[in-house]
C-alpha cells in the first residue's frame, strides 16, 4: 500500500544514467510521460488531419474542433495579431491538457504536477512575451506599468504594484497549474488510502468521494490547461496590443 | 449514529495516515532538485518536437482542411443558388412560351374567324348582288311585259271589236275609229285594269 500520497510525485530513473557534463539528464518516469503525451498528441492530430472528407470522422472532428476552439480562444483574447503564435499556444494547450489527462490514469505520472516543469513553461512564456513586447513597442512597452487615468500622487505606488504583478506572472502561472494538479492528485490518493484503511465497512464513503473527485479532477485537468493557455493569450495580448 | 462513527473513523484514519506520512516522507518530491535538469531537458525536447511537428506539418493541414471544406461548402451553396436561379429563369421562359403560344393560338383563331366572316360576308354580298340583279331583271321583264300589255290588249280589243262588228253588223268598220274608241276607253279605265 502506497500510504504516502506524495510518493506518486516521485521521479525515478528509467534505464541507465545519462550525464552531460555535470548534468543528469537521465530518462525518468516524468520524461516517459512527456514523451507519451507528445506522441499521443502527434498521433491523434496526425490521424485527424490525414484525410480531408467533407463529413469528418471522429478523429478528424476532434482535431478540427480543437483547432477551432484554440483559434477562437486566441482570437477572442489576443485578436488577429496573435495569429503567428497560434501554433505555440495550440501546442502549449494540448501539451498541458494531455499531461494532465494522462495523470488521471491510475499508476501514471503527472508531468504538470512538478513545479519545475510548469515553471519552465511559464518562464519561457514570460520571457517570450516580454521580448515580443519590447520588439513591438520598444521602450514604449514600459507604458504597460503606467496605467492611464491614475492620479499622479498614486502613480509611484501603482507603478510598483504593476511591476510586481508583471514579474509575478510566471510564478502565479506555474504555481496555479502545479498546485492544482498536486493538490488534486494528493487528495485522490488520500481518499484512496482511506478506502483501504477503512476496509469493507467504512470504505464506501471515501470511495464515493474518490469517484466524485475523479470527475472533478478531470474537469480541473481540462480547466487548468485552458486557464494556462488563456492566460498566455492574455499576456500575449498585453505585449501585442498595448492598451494602457 | 452511523454517520458519527464513519466521521470518527475518517478522522482517526487521517491521523493515522499523518503519522505514517511523518514517518516516511521527506517533503515534496517536487522540491527535490535531483532530476530538475533532466525534466527541463526532456521538457525542452518533447515540447520542442511537439511544437515543430504541429506547426510545420499538422496544423497547416488541419487549417487547409477547414478552409477547403469551407470553400467547398460555399461553392456548393453558390452552385445550388445558381441552379435555382437558372431553373427559375427557365420556368419563366417556359411560362412565356406557354403564354406566347396561347396568344398565338388565340390570334390564329381570331384570324381564322375573321377570315371566315369576311368570306361569308363576301359571298353573301356577291349572292345579294346576284339576287338583286335577278330580281331587277325579273322586275324589268315584268315592267316591260306590263308596259307592253295595254298596247297588245288594245290591239286585241280593236281586232276583236272589228271582227265582232263585222259579224254582227256585217259591215266593215274603219279600224282607226275603233282604235280611237279603244284608246279612249283604255285611257279612261286603264287604271281600273292595270293598276296595281
Amino acid at each position: 500500500m502506497a500510504a504516502n500520497p506524495m510518493t506518486q510525485f516521485e521521479v525515478y530513473r528509467i534505464g541507465p544514467e545519462i550525464k552531460i557534463g555535470a548534468f543528469d539528464i537521465s530518462f525518468t518516469n516524468a520524461s516517459l510521460f512527456m514523451v507519451v503525451s507528445t506522441l499521443a498528441i502527434l498521433i491523434i492530430f496526425n490521424l485527424g488531419s490525414k484525410k480531408n472528407s467533407i463529413l469528418p470522422n471522429k478523429l478528424q472532428l476532434l482535431a478540427e474542433l480543437s483547432y477551432s476552439f484554440v483559434s477562437k480562444m486566441i482570437g477572442d483574447t489576443a485578436g488577429s495579431k496573435a495569429r503567428p503564435y497560434f501554433a505555440f499556444i495550440f501546442s502549449l494547450f494540448m501539451f498541458v491538457l494531455f499531461c494532465n489527462m494522462f495523470g488521471m490514469i491510475p499508476y501514471t505520472f503527472t508531468v504538470t504536477s512538478h513545479i519545475i516543469v510548469t515553471f519552465m513553461l511559464a518562464a519561457f512564456i514570460f520571457i517570450g512575451v516580454t521580448i515580443i513586447g519590447f520588439i513591438k513597442h520598444g521602450f514604449g512597452y514600459l507604458k504597460l506599468f503606467v496605467p492611464s487615468g491614475v492620479p499622479a500622487v498614486l502613480l509611484p505606488l501603482i507603478v510598483v504594484i504593476e511591476i510586481i504583478s508583471y514579474l509575478s506572472r510566471p510564478i502565479s502561472l506555474s504555481v496555479r497549474l502545479f498546485a492544482n494538479m498536486m493538490a488534486g492528485h494528493t487528495m485522490m490518493k488520500v481518499f484512496g488510502g482511506f478506502v483501504i484503511s477503512l476496509g469493507i465497512v467504512g470504505g464506501w464513503l471515501p470511495l464515493s468521494f474518490s469517484v466524485a473527485l475523479t470527475g472533478l479532477e478531470i474537469l480541473v485537468a481540462f480547466l487548468q490547461a485552458y486557464v494556462f493557455a488563456i492566460l498566455t493569450c492574455i499576456y500575449l495580448n498585453d505585449a501585442l496590443n498595448l492598451h494602457h | 449514529m452511523i454517520k458519527k462513527i464513519i466521521f470518527q473513523l475518517v478522522f482517526f484514519s487521517f491521523l493515522l495516515e499523518k503519522k505514517v506520512f511523518a514517518a516516511e516522507s521527506g517533503g515534496m518530491p517536487q522540491l527535490n532538485p535531483e532530476f530538475w535538469v533532466s525534466q527541463i531537458f526532456w521538457l525542452t525536447i518533447t515540447f520542442g518536437i511537439l511544437y515543430i511537428v504541429l506547426s510545420k506539418l499538422i496544423l497547416p493541414k488541419i487549417s487547409a482542411n477547414l478552409e477547403s471544406r469551407k470553400s467547398q461548402i460555399s461553392d456548393n451553396i453558390e452552385a445550388a443558388d445558381k441552379q435555382r436561379e437558372e431553373s427559375e429563369a427557365k420556368l419563366k421562359e417556359y411560362e412565356e412560351i406557354v403564354n406566347k403560344s396561347k396568344n398565338e393560338a388565340k390570334n390564329i383563331f381570331n384570324q381564322a374567324r375573321e377570315k371566315a366572316l369576311k368570306d361569308i360576308n363576301l359571298k353573301r354580298d356577291v349572292l345579294d348582288k346576284q339576287i338583286d340583279e335577278e330580281i331587277k331583271k325579273a322586275e324589268d321583264e315584268i315592267n316591260q311585259l306590263r308596259k307592253g300589255a295595254p298596247e297588245k290588249i288594245n290591239k286585241i280589243a280593236i281586232e276583236t271589236a272589228s271582227e265582232l262588228i263585222q259579224k254582227l253588223i256585217g259591215a266593215e268598220v274603219n279600224n282607226s275609229s275603233i282604235s280611237a274608241i279603244v284608246d279612249d276607253l283604255s285611257k279612261r279605265n286603264g287604271d281600273k285594269y292595270y293598276g296595281n
